[in-house]
C-alpha cells in the first residue's frame, strides 16, 4: 500500500503558544505575589489559595462530566480562576470561603455559559462579588495584620499609635483594623471625623495627620512591598509588577489595558483628590495606584482575554472605563475599593465596545 | 539600510537553512510530463494538439482562450499521449496534456535578439504573452495582462518581489543570487513596458548577501533601488509589500494599479527577460525541494509538469517517514495527497514534513485572546469572522472582514486554541459566493 499523507488546510506551521501554556504562564506570573503573602501571613495564605484553586478544578471537572463534554481542566484555566479568586480574599478568612467562591465562580460564572471563552464576565470577580454580597462582614473586616504589625501601613507607627490611643480610641481602631483604602475612605466621612474627638478642631487635625501619614513616602514604600492589611494576592505591588513584566515579556498580555487603566486612575486621582476629603497630598495618585487591588486588577483581571474587547481601540476604551469607575467608586462610592466592580461592569460592556470599534480593513476608506 | 515593513504579521522560523546553500541544479529530464490547462488565474487554455502528435520542447500545445488566459508549451520533446484529468499541484485534479518524452529534448528555434532593450513595447508584450508567462510567486496571474493597465491608470512604480517570506523556500533567493543581472534587466524591461520611472526590488533581511549584491549592481542606477524589508510574514503579500516600499495603501478590493504600482515576482522578471531576449517560452523554473525528511534538499531547475516524485527522488529520496507534502510554502501552500502531481508554473517549492511536524492539533474553544486580531496584516477580526461563519451569520462575517482576507494564515499560526481560522474563513468565502449567486 502507498504511504498516506496528512491533507489539511494551510497554514501548515504553528507557533508554540497553546491555551495550556498561556494559562499556566499566568499562574507562574501570579506566584511571586503568593510568596509575599506567605511571608506576611504565613502558610495560611498558601492554604487558602490552594483550597480555592483545587476546588475550582474539581468543580469544573464535575460539571464537564455532567455535561458529557471533554474534561479540559489540564488547560489550567479553572486553576487560574480559583487562584485569582483566593487572591481576593483576606488571609484571615475562614477556610470555606475560597471554596464557596470558587464553586460559584466556575459553576455560575463559567460553565453555565458553556465553559472556557464563553463567559460574559470574569468568573473570579463574579465569585468575589458573590462572597462580598453573601458574607459582607467577613469579606471587609478582620484584616489579618501583616508581619510588621498593626500599623505597618503608617509611616511613623510608634508616634501615631501612642498619640492615637490616648487621643482617640476610635481613630486607633480604624488605622489598626483596616486596609489603607478603608482608612482613607473613612477619613473622608465628616461624621466620622466629627466623632473621633470631642474637640472638633482636634478631630480634624487628627484626621489630617493620619491622612498625611498614610500618603507619605515611607508609607508608600509599605504599600509597594505589601506590608499592609489587604487581600492575599493584592498586597504587594512589587510582586504583581514582577509577574506582569513576565507576562508582557512573554507576549501573554498586551500593554494597552494595564497602561490605560492605571494611567486613568493616576490622572483622575490627581485631579479629583483635592476636591473631597481630609486634606490633599501630592503623593495621592501614587497611593491610589499601589493601594488595593489595582495592580492585580489591571494586569491580571482586566486583561482576561474572554471578557475584554477584541479590538485595539476597544481595549483602550475598556481600560479608561475601568479606571474612571474605579476612581468614582473609591472617591464617592460606598465601598473603599472599586476595582472589581468596575472591571465587572466593563466586562458587560465588552460586546458593545467591540461592535462600536470594529476596525477598518487595510486599504478601506471611511464611508 | 533602514528596514521597511507593514503593520501586523508573525515571525515563523524561516527554516531556509535546508536548501539556502544549494546552488541551482538542473533536474534530469522527466520521462513524462502533464501540462495543466489551468495553472493560472483566468480561463483554462485550449489545446491545439491532439493525442498522437509529435511535439518539440517549447512548442505551443494549448493557447489562451481569452484575454485573461495563458499559452502552454511542451516542456519536453516527444509525443502527446493523453489529454485527460491529472493530479494538479493544488491537490485537486484537472485537465492536462500528457507528453511522453523521446529523451532527446529537441527544441523549437530560439533567437538571441541583440537589441532587445529597444524593441517596441507592443512586441515585448507579444513575446511575453506568447511565452505563456504568469506570476511565478504562486497566484499565477497572466503577466501580460498585469502589464496592460487601462489608460486611466498610469503606472509610475514597478516593484520586484524578492521577499520570499514563506518559510523553507529558497528558489527566489538562489535565482537572485545567481541571476541578479538578468533580473535587473527584466525589471528594466517591465518598467519600459508600463512606462514607470521608479523601480524597486524588495528583499527580506534574511538574505543580506543578495541585498548587498543587488545594492552594488544598482548603485549606478538613479531610478532603481533595493528595499530592505524586516523579517516578518506576510511581507511578500502584494499590498503589504507596496505599503512597505512606497507607503501607499491599495484600496480594499482594488488592484495595485489603483496606486500606480505593478508588482512582479523576481522569477517572473527573469522569465520576462528570457522571453523578450530569446523568445523562450516558460517551460522550466526553479523549485526548492526541501524539508527535514528530504535527504539532500536542493533548488532545482526543472521542467513544468515534472512529477514531484521524480524531483524528490533526484534529491536522494527521503530519510525519515513523511507526514505531509506541501506544494508551495508551509503558510499558504497546499497539502498533497500524494507525490503524483507535477509541478506547475507557480510551483516555487515542495516542502516535506515528518510525522511529528505534520501532527494535527485539536481545535479548542476560542479564548478571545485577540492574538489573531493583533497579527492580522489586513486589520480584520479573524476570530469573529470564524465564529460568524460557524453560526451562519454571513453579514457579521463580512462586517468583520470576510472579503478583505487574503488567507495569509497569520491568525491560524498564532491561535493558542488551534482554531483553523483560515479553513473557517474559506468556508465563509464559499458560502458567501453561493449566497451571492442565489440572489441573482
Amino acid at each position: 500500500m502507498k504511504d498516506k499523507y496528512i491533507v489539511s488546510s494551510a497554514p501548515h506551521l504553528h507557533d508554540k503558544t497553546t491555551t495550556k501554556n498561556v494559562m499556566w504562564n499566568v499562574v507562574i506570573a501570579l506566584s511571586p505575589a503568593l510568596v509575599f503573602a506567605v511571608y506576611y501571613w504565613g502558610f495560611r495564605a498558601l492554604l487558602l489559595t490552594l483550597l480555592g484553586a483545587v476546588s475550582a478544578v474539581v468543580t469544573e471537572a464535575l460539571i464537564q462530566k455532567l455535561r458529557r463534554v471533554p474534561v479540559t481542566v489540564s488547560d489550567g484555566s479553572a486553576f487560574l480562576t480559583g487562584m485569582l479568586l483566593s487572591y481576593n480574599i483576606n488571609a484571615g478568612a475562614p477556610w470555606w470561603m475560597p471554596i464557596m467562591g470558587s464553586v460559584f465562580a466556575i459553576a455560575v460564572g463559567k460553565q453555565v455559559f458553556g465553559g472556557l471563552g464563553n463567559n460574559p464576565v470574569n468568573p473570579a470577580l463574579l465569585g468575589r462579588a458573590f462572597l462580598l454580597a453573601s458574607w459582607p462582614s467577613l469579606m471587609t473586616s478582620g484584616w489579618l495584620k501583616p508581619k510588621s504589625g498593626a500599623l505597618s501601613g503608617i509611616a511613623d507607627p510608634d508616634a501615631i499609635a501612642m498619640n492615637l490611643k490616648a487621643l482617640s480610641p476610635k481613630a486607633f481602631d480604624l488605622v489598626t483594623g483596616a486596609t489603607p483604602l478603608k482608612v482613607v475612605q473613612t477619613l473622608r466621612d465628616s461624621s466620622f471625623v466629627a466623632s473621633i474627638n470631642a474637640d472638633a478642631g482636634e478631630g480634624i487635625d487628627l484626621a489630617n495627620r493620619i491622612f498625611t501619614n498614610i500618603t507619605e513616602m515611607d508609607a508608600l514604600k509599605n504599600l509597594f512591598w505589601g506590608n499592609i492589611g489587604g487581600c492575599i494576592g493584592e498586597v504587594s505591588a512589587f510582586a504583581l509588577l514582577l509577574g506582569a513584566a513576565y507576562l508582557l515579556y512573554k507576549n501573554i498580555i498586551e500593554w494597552r489595558i494595564p497602561l490605560f487603566y492605571i494611567g486613568t486612575v493616576f490622572v483622575l486621582s490627581f485631579i479629583f483628590g483635592p476636591i473631597k476629603g481630609a486634606g490633599f497630598s501630592p503623593m495621592l495618585p501614587f497611593f491610589h495606584i499601589f493601594a488595593g487591588g489595582l495592580m492585580l486588577g489591571a494586569f491580571f483581571m482586566a486583561t482576561d482575554y474572554t471578557t475584554s474587547p477584541l479590538t485595539k481601540n476597544g481595549r483602550i476604551i475598556f481600560a479608561i472605563g475601568c479606571g474612571l469607575l474605579t476612581v468614582v467608586i473609591r472617591f464617592v462610592g460606598g465601598y473603599p475599593e472599586g476595582v472589581s466592580y468596575s472591571i465587572l461592569f466593563m466586562n458587560v460592556m465588552t460586546p458593545l465596545i467591540d461592535k462600536l470599534t470594529m476596525p477598518k480593513a487595510f486599504g478601506r476608506v471611511k464611508k | 539600510m533602514r528596514l521597511q515593513t507593514f503593520p501586523g504579521g508573525v515571525h515563523p522560523h524561516d527554516e531556509k537553512h535546508f536548501s539556502a546553500s544549494a546552488p541551482i541544479t538542473k533536474a534530469p529530464l522527466p520521462a513524462k510530463v502533464a501540462i495543466h490547462l489551468s495553472q493560472h488565474i483566468g480561463s483554462p487554455s485550449t489545446p491545439v494538439v491532439s493525442v498522437g502528435d509529435e511535439v518539440l520542447t517549447g512548442q505551443l500545445i494549448a493557447e489562451a482562450s481569452g484575454f485573461v488566459s495563458l499559452n502552454q508549451h511542451a516542456s519536453i520533446s516527444g509525443k502527446v499521449t493523453a489529454i485527460d484529468r491529472f493530479p494538479h499541484p493544488c491537490g485537486t485534479s484537472s485537465l492536462a496534456i500528457q507528453i511522453t518524452g523521446d529523451g532527446q529534448d529537441k527544441w523549437v528555434e530560439l533567437v538571441d535578439e541583440p537589441n532587445f532593450m529597444d524593441l517596441p513595447v507592443s512586441e515585448m508584450k507579444n513575446r511575453i504573452a506568447a511565452a505563456g508567462i504568469c506570476g511565478m510567486g504562486g497566484a499565477g496571474f497572466p503577466t501580460f495582462v498585469k502589464l496592460s493597465p487601462p489608460e486611466d491608470k498610469p503606472i509610475d512604480t514597478v516593484i520586484l518581489n524578492g521577499v520570499e517570506c514563506e518559510p523553507f523556500l529558497t528558489s527566489d533567493y538562489r535565482l537572485m543570487k545567481e541571476k541578479a543581472k538578468d533580473i535587473i534587466t527584466g525589471l528594466k524591461l517591465i518598467m519600459k513596458i508600463v512606462n514607470a520611472r521608479k523601480g524597486y526590488i524588495g528583499i527580506e533581511a534574511n538574505k543580506p548577501d543578495v541585498i548587498k549584491e543587488m545594492e552594488k549592481l544598482l548603485s549606478s542606477e538613479a531610478n532603481l533601488d533595493v528595499v530592505g524589508l524586516k523579517l516578518r510574514y506576510p511581507q511578500g503579500a502584494e499590498k503589504q509589500l507596496i505599503y512597505a516600499a512606497t507607503k501607499r495603501k491599495v484600496p480594499a478590493g482594488g488592484l495595485p494599479m489603483a496606486v500606480g504600482v505593478v508588482v512582479q515576482n523576481v522569477g517572473t522578471a527573469f522569465a520576462v527577460y528570457e522571453a523578450i531576449r530569446y523568445k523562450k517560452p516558460l517551460i522550466e523554473r526553479i523549485i526548492s525541494i526541501t524539508g527535514s525528511p528530504v535527504a539532500k534538499p536542493q533548488n532545482l531547475l526543472a521542467r513544468i509538469g515534472t512529477p514531484f516524485a521524480e524531483l524528490v527522488e533526484f534529491c536522494g529520496g527521503t530519510k525519515e517517514r513523511v507526514g505531509k507534502i506541501i506544494s508551495g510554502g508551509p503558510m499558504m501552500g497546499f497539502a498533497l495527497p500524494s507525490l503524483d502531481a507535477g509541478m506547475g508554473k507557480g510551483s516555487s517549492g515542495l516542502v516535506l514534513m515528518n510525522e511529528k511536524q505534520a501532527r494535527l492539533n485539536e481545535e479548542g474553544n476560542c479564548l478571545r485572546c485577540a492574538r489573531c486580531v493583533d497579527v492580522c496584516p489586513m486589520n480584520l477580526l479573524p476570530s469573529m469572522i470564524a465564529a460568524a461563519v460557524k453560526y451562519k451569520n454571513l453579514d457579521m462575517a463580512v462586517q468583520a472582514g470576510l472579503n478583505d482576507c487574503m488567507k495569509c494564515g497569520s491568525c491560524a499560526y498564532v491561535c493558542p486554541a488551534q482554531i483553523k481560522l483560515v479553513q473557517w474563513i474559506d468556508t465563509g468565502k464559499i458560502r458567501y459566493a453561493e449566497a451571492q449567486r442565489a440572489k441573482k
